[in-house]
């Protein structure tokens, strides 16, 4: 927010300018009620049978117009370049042929999912939602540090929090341009409708949750909410005949499209895993036969693959003929010999993750690790050199961040939505800033104690939303009478009555 | 509407009024053992356990009705363990109710453990009062914040239900009291929220015979078992419609047939019939009540049975 000497940034001046003037009484009185509020809402992720409220820092993260142009171009160019390659991999496989990614890469991912080769998506859409991870390094640059093409989360919170922003500061709200998010899910909604199979004028679409027990359950539902959609367990679907149904009072309704918030392992117990209640069998070859939509589609996970990832700045050369505008962070793959011996070398001054993992589980921090997990993972990389990635670690930039009573600086990264319909790749204007509540800790994850900022996109000039265009008004004049004032009162009848007995 | 979703809010609709009317039933009746030196508290505290359905396990002290009946939310017959399993269909169908009934039902919830130990501390009076008035504000928010489809058909159908069969409890608690006076009809009353109701309809003194009238038969009072069952089958109707199933002869759904003739049966009561039988006649009310429950579950809900799926047998298994 401020430089080195301690003036703020330009962008910043305004909010720097008004938390000045808060109390440190103020700040955390007004995040007592946030935190009340969020929980009577039930604005909550579940742990170990628990239901925790996900902590949200009150002091908002800024990024000014220009630089978030930049971001919004980059994430919506590495879309582009991943839908590319996932309709290519599980199509013709050019890229293959072509050299660009190694074959056995491919095919070595536990992430490839032979069971998706040969469905042709509606639309030809395989991402339909994305969720980008970014972190600015000391270089000030920023940088992709993972893709989520599977079931990327956050949207929910990134609407409630500003929700709660903007009661708990509403001055700041006038005082600044912030773009809104609050009708991104409809957008979502439009991208899902536009990519349901051919032939359906008005497509169902449903969302399908594992259940009321799954940690990000408060979003599915208010996603569902939200789109004005059911939400829906396997229980609640039927399969006959490659067509997909739920169950409803009314009989069985037909689904056209599937927003599906399941891992693919637990989608269709008889593609995947068998032992799996939660799916719908049938599903798949559902969407095989073309009647159903799955979004995001099976297999993506290859995509997501950290091994993969080193390749995205390739893939958009060659898809789109364009240079990345957003870079990867260095990143090492550890099935070349020298490299990884070189590695696994200095493996105390880089970061080990696995090609597979999600939400931080299993990586290493070489500067932070003790020698026992530094062995351990020097162990497993030998061994598997195709499971592990290494990258330099990223000092995660900060942002101020309430603690107790004071502002400190707090280790931040930014998870862009974007979604996709066939046509266009609409980025969700801003995102979910995750922070590291803990001073000096680089880990963000809710799972390890991470909180959330909201994060406002300034603009120079009301901006509309990407779906909306602007709505005409006809021209004309507004004039209405006020409200009716009713029968007198009754201090104006005492007033009468008082006057009538004196006559 | 999913078949799943109407069976949570059908339940919403019942633990909702049933926390309710229990506290309601409880707060009247030890109000009267405390205002009272000559009521029989064990008498009192059989009668409120048994027309709950609580025959074997009941304590007769106060304190030990108000821990299983009003505290314990363990049992889904209790006002703590309505109130959470309330809160629980809701978690489960929150696409299907507004934000403002998942909240106040979900704020109420998280608020319990603390209006409870509140209550063991400095007695149940508060308690009630608040249960009460959450109680008011869900109904408020069922009343001006859903479309009027079928998830409110199911919310109003459970609640109905409920109301018809608390209602008969509630008759069946004051049929029993021992040492009975006055007292104990204007306790019933008053547990109905009827008593200005009531004395504004007859205008004249209290007479047991007129209080039942009013609690079973009364067209207008929305308390009274006829209403409720009267609001019931219009749910009921408007979620299968005549055009729908032949309506012209026969073949009505079981569910509308059944509450149907409890609410006739009721209806062309004779008013001097109305004393007789009374402990029977409240009974069969109840009984049909809960039959109509399992014929809409079974037309409705029966559905979304889990399905599963086993590797080895290679056949569906619906469980």
């Amino acid at each position: 927010m401020v430089d080195a000497e301690g003036v703020p940034y330009a962008h910043t001046k305004s909010l720097y300018e008004a938390l000045q003037l808060l109390s440190a009484a103020d700040l955390s009185e007004r995040g007592a009620a946030r935190a009340r509020s969020f929980l009577e809402q039930g604005i909550t992720f579940s742990s170990s049978g628990q239901e925790w409220v996900f902590p949200l820092d009150l002091i908002p993260r800024l990024i000014p117009e220009q630089e978030w142009e930049h971001i919004e171009a980059g994430v919506a160019q590495r879309v582009r370049a991943l839908e590319a390659f996932l309709a290519d991999v599980y199509g013709d496989r050019r890229v293959l042929a072509d050299g660009i990614v190694p074959h056995s890469l491919v095919v070595t991912s536990s992430n490839f999912t032979r069971a998706a080769a040969g469905i042709r998506p509606a639309s030809g859409v395989r991402v339909h939602l994305a969720g980008i991870d970014l972190v600015r390094g000391s270089d000030g640059v920023m940088r992709v540090l993972e893709d989520n093409l599977r079931v990327p989360s956050g949207i929910s919170y990134v609407v409630e929090n500003r929700e709660a922003l903007t009661r708990v500061f509403p001055g700041l709200f006038l005082e600044q341009q912030v773009q809104p998010v609050a009708n991104y899910v409809a957008t979502m909604l439009d991208s899902l409708r536009a990519t349901a199979p051919r032939g359906v004028d008005d497509p169902t679409v449903v969302l399908m949750t594992p259940g009321v027990h799954n940690s990000a359950y408060f979003e599915h539902a208010f996603l569902a909410r939200k789109m004005g959609i059911e939400l829906v367990e396997g229980r609640d679907l039927v399969c006959r005949d490659n067509v997909l149904y739920m169950r409803t009072t009314s009989g069985q309704r037909r689904v056209d499209v599937v927003y599906r918030r399941i891992d693919d392992d637990f989608l269709d117990p008889l593609q995947f895993r068998g032992d799996s209640m939660i799916g719908c069998p049938g599903l798949v070859n559902a969407a095989r036969a073309g009647n159903v939509t799955l979004a995001n589609a099976i297999g993506n996970g290859v995509a997501d693959d950290k091994l993969t990832y080193t390749y995205v700045p390739a893939l958009i050369r060659y898809y789109l003929g364009e240079e990345p505008l957003l870079p990867n962070v260095p990143t090492f793959r550890l099935d070349d010999p020298d490299v990884r011996a070189d590695c696994l070398a200095r493996a105390d001054q880089l970061v080990f993750k696995p090609v597979d993992g999600s939400g931080g589980h299993g990586i290493v921090i070489g500067p932070q690790a003790t020698d026992e997990e530094l062995t351990e993972v020097i162990g497993k990389v030998t061994e598997l050199p195709r499971a592990y990635v290494a990258q330099e670690v990223v000092l995660l930039s900060t942002v101020p961040s309430q603690d107790g009573d004071t502002l400190r600086p707090r280790h931040v990264d930014l998870r862009p939505f974007a979604t996709n319909d066939g046509e266009r790749v609409r980025v969700l204007p801003g995102g979910l800033t995750r922070v590291a509540l803990r001073e000096g800790s680089l880990v963000v994850n809710s799972s390890q104690g991470g909180g959330s900022k909201d994060t406002w996109v300034l603009t120079s000039r009301p901006r509309p939303l990407p779906m909306d265009g602007p709505l005409e008004l006809l021209p004309g004049t507004l004039q209405a009478d006020a409200p009716d004032p009713g029968p007198p009162t009754e201090q104006a009848q005492q007033q009468q009555q008082s006057r009538g007995s004196r006559c | 509407m999913l078949s799943r979703a109407a069976e949570a809010l059908f339940w919403i609709g019942r633990y909702a009024e049933r926390a309710e009317d229990t506290a309601r039933l409880l707060d009247v009746h030890f109000h009267q053992i405390i205002v009272d030196p000559n009521v029989d508290e064990a008498g009192t505290c059989r009668v409120v356990a048994t027309v709950m359905g609580l025959h074997d396990e009941a304590p007769p002290t106060m304190r030990g009705v108000l821990d299983l009946l009003a505290y314990d939310g363990a049992n889904p017959s209790s006002i703590a363990g309505s109130l959470s399993a309330a809160r629980e269909n809701a978690r489960g169908v929150r696409e299907a109710v507004s934000g403002e009934i998942w909240e106040c039902l979900n704020a109420t919830h998280l608020e319990l453990p603390r209006r409870v130990s509140a209550a063991r501390q400095f007695g149940p009076a508060p308690f009630f009062s608040y249960v009460r008035q959450r109680a008011a504000m869900y109904s408020g928010y069922v009343a001006s914040t859903i479309s009027r489809d079928a998830g409110y058909d199911f919310l109003a159908l459970g609640r109905s239900l409920e109301r018809a069969d608390m209602t008969a409890r509630l008759l069946a608690a004051a049929v029993g009291t021992p040492g009975r006076g006055d007292e104990h009809w204007i306790t019933t009353l008053r547990a109905c929220s009827a008593h200005e109701a009531y004395l504004r309809t007859y205008q004249r003194a209290l007479e047991p015979r007129l209080v039942l009238e009013f609690l079973l038969l009364d067209r207008l009072f929305p308390r009274s078992v006829l209403h409720a069952l009267s609001v019931g089958e219009e749910a009921l109707a408007r979620l299968e419609p005549a055009a729908e199933w032949n309506g012209r002869f026969g073949q009505t759904p079981e569910a509308r047939r059944l509450i149907g003739r409890v609410r006739t049966d009721l209806e062309f009561l004779s008013p001097e019939a109305i004393v007789d039988g009374l402990p029977q006649r409240l009974q069969s009310i109840q009984r049909g009540v809960s039959d109509v429950s399992e014929s809409v579950a079974r037309r409705y809900f029966g559905s979304s049975a889990v399905v599963g799926w086993t590797t080895e047998e290679s056949e569906w298994v619906t469980t």
